[in-house]
């Protein structure tokens, strides 16, 4: 049995009078690939923005590896091995590659000098690792360096850039919501190849998608969130091809709030 | 060796691309000074105008530096200039009853940034607009010190001749010393906007909060901050205006409100946050200087320097959107 990276007990969070999680409970465990799928508004976004910590719950219990944590937040999330790629990227367009890469962890990277220690920054080593990170994943381009500012990239460069980000920290976890939405076709598939090899370090990915085909492909596990509740949890062994996966998601879907027979396993 | 000036090339465009900002405020400064030379080439060959101009231009670096970060970081700060009066108020009265500046001049610095600390959490947590929130709190203040003095003013001769005076405001090497102060206080602001951790966070914040916020940023510290190191550069221009002038008025700082805020812009920091310059900002503050000063010297009447002032702020703005590129 392999050990859990994180627990999310009975979480739930509204905004206002909105519901958007409702009692939900979700474990990682360590090098897996969990599919997180739903609907748009069925709280896969909050779900995710819970793990990376910047939501913090209104009631629910979160657990890093057995013990319970207290004031959770973003940057306790990213030094408990937790890197997002957010929907929405989280770059700040008008800085530099390098900059993108080390935000929130600025001194990073550096040498264990006196000036870093004081919170000086060593642009060298930090430009030596980007550009090496970035060869690494095969964002390469001859019109781009690490000093390059964000805001000249194309969206799948950008999305490359954030990518990188939560390669270059180790994290345990990776967590990737919507990761190939505005991409092209080969764009997609570097992703693709990324996640696998992500898995292939031992590492854990959370994978958040609307196209169900892309999540069968890659993920080992699956949860599907319905309206703020898990409706589903199940692993390729329970549904063997996307078609049934999506014919259980209609099913959700018609019955208007209710959950279907099938969701009653675990 | 074809390499090696290929290199030197490359190096110097990336320079040039990366200070663009600050460049062109230089340029636009020496444009200015050759238009005086040429106005008035006796008085500008002349030491002396220099030297008038460098005993004030201190109190105005240290309120464009720090409001360069706000700027910088997607806020802005309307306080100072009373803040800058209570700081010296407080050091003053100090002063008066005996106590050693050095203590006062902490105390002083004490005042501006609990003031910042106040109106950082009042901005933040209250989810309010800085502008108007700081604007607000520089008639507040003003009033306060209105009130309690009744208008009048305290002479600090106490200081002078005095080491603590000598120091920091004396003459050194035929200049005077603030001018040194400012410029050792712009070099450290310059590593740490340019080198520090801090200097980076407030360029992600003003860039995109949620994206700051999302990577782990305290993003509502260090918009506190903003307001905090504005507060301390308030205090430094207030002591620093009490020493030059031995003298504090209940209108002290009145009149940099919109000439510090011009220097920002004048000095190429956009008003749209996460990009920003500090040596911009003192050039600008030079330039804003110069300008009050160097129309009357090239033989205009007092009534022009507002109408200059106006033409080479809207100029210079004209030249930064030129050069510069809003990346979305």
């Amino acid at each position: 049995m392999k050990s859990p990276i994180i627990t999310l007990q009975d979480i739930s969070k509204s905004f206002g009078n909105v519901y958007a999680l409702d009692g939900v409970s979700l474990q990682v465990k360590a090098g897996e690939v969990v599919g997180l799928i739903g609907d748009n508004g069925a709280g896969k976004s909050t779900l995710i923005k819970i793990l990376a910590g910047v939501y913090t719950p209104d009631s629910g219990a979160i657990r890093l590896k057995d013990q319970p944590v207290t004031d959770w937040n973003a940057s306790r999330s990213r030094q408990s091995g937790i890197e997002t790629v957010f929907q929405d990227r989280a770059l700040v367009v008008q800085q530099t590659i390098v900059r993108n890469i080390f935000m929130g962890r600025e001194t990073a990277g550096s040498s264990a000098s006196l000036l870093s220690r004081l919170g000086f920054i060593d642009h060298k080593s930090q430009y030596a690792e980007a550009e090496r990170l970035m060869r690494d994943i095969g964002f390469t381009s001859e019109v781009f360096t690490p000093d390059s500012i964000v805001g000249t990239l194309s969206g799948g460069e950008r999305q490359g850039v954030a990518i990188a980000r939560a390669l270059y920290f180790d994290a345990e976890l990776i967590i990737l919501d919507e990761p190939t939405t505005a991409l092209s076709l080969t764009e997609t598939e570097k992703v693709f190849s990324f996640v696998r090899n992500v898995k292939a370090s031992g590492r854990s990915v959370v994978f958040i998608g609307h196209n169900i085909y892309h999540v069968f492909g890659i993920a080992d596990r699956f949860v599907v969130l319905d309206r703020g509740k898990v409706v589903l949890e199940c692993t390729k062994e329970d549904y063997q091809t996307p078609e049934e996966l999506i014919g259980f998601m209609q099913q959700v879907a018609q019955s208007e709030g209710g959950t279907p027979s099938g969701s009653s396993e675990e | 060796m074809m390499a090696k000036t290929m290199t030197s090339i490359t190096s110097t465009s990336l320079f040039i691309r990366r200070n663009k900002a600050s460049l062109s405020t230089l340029f636009f400064l020496v444009v200015m000074m050759t238009c005086f030379l040429i106005a008035n080439p006796k008085v500008f060959t002349n030491a002396a105008i220099y030297n008038a101009v460098f005993i004030t231009l201190p109190v105005a670096i240290f309120l464009v530096v720090p409001l360069v970060f706000t700027v910088t970081g997607g806020e802005i700060d309307l306080s100072f200039p009373s803040n800058m009066a209570m700081a010296s108020w407080v050091f003053s009265l100090l002063i008066q009853k005996g106590m050693p500046p050095v203590l006062g001049l902490i105390v002083a610095i004490g005042v501006g940034m609990g003031i910042g600390v106040i109106i950082g959490l009042i901005v933040v947590y209250g989810h309010l607009s800085s502008l108007v929130c700081t604007l607000g709190f520089n008639f507040f203040l003003r009033g306060f010190i209105m009130i309690l003095t009744e208008g009048r003013s305290i002479t600090v001769l106490e200081v002078q001749d005095g080491l603590f005076h000598n120091v920091l405001a004396g003459t050194f090497l035929g200049l005077p010393a603030q001018m040194g102060w400012a410029l050792l206080f712009t070099l450290i602001c310059v590593l740490v906007f340019n080198r520090h951790c801090y200097g980076v966070r407030v360029r992600c914040v003003g860039d995109n909060p949620q994206s700051a916020e999302q990577m782990g940023i305290n993003v509502n510290r260090v918009r506190i901050s903003f307001f905090i190191f504005v507060g301390l550069g308030a205090s430094l221009a207030g002591v620093f205006s009490v020493l030059i002038n031995f003298s504090w008025w209940p209108t002290t700082g009145d009149g940099y409100l919109l000439t510090a805020l011009a220097s920002v812009f004048v000095g190429g920091t956009p008003t749209w946050g996460g990009v920003g310059t500090v040596v911009g900002g003192a050039l600008g503050a030079t330039i804003v200087s110069f300008m009050e000063t160097g129309v009357v010297a090239a033989g205009l009447t007092g009534f022009y320097v507002q109408f200059f002032k106006g033409l080479i702020i809207i100029l210079s703005l004209l030249a930064h959107r030129y050069s510069s590129k809003r990346y979305r």
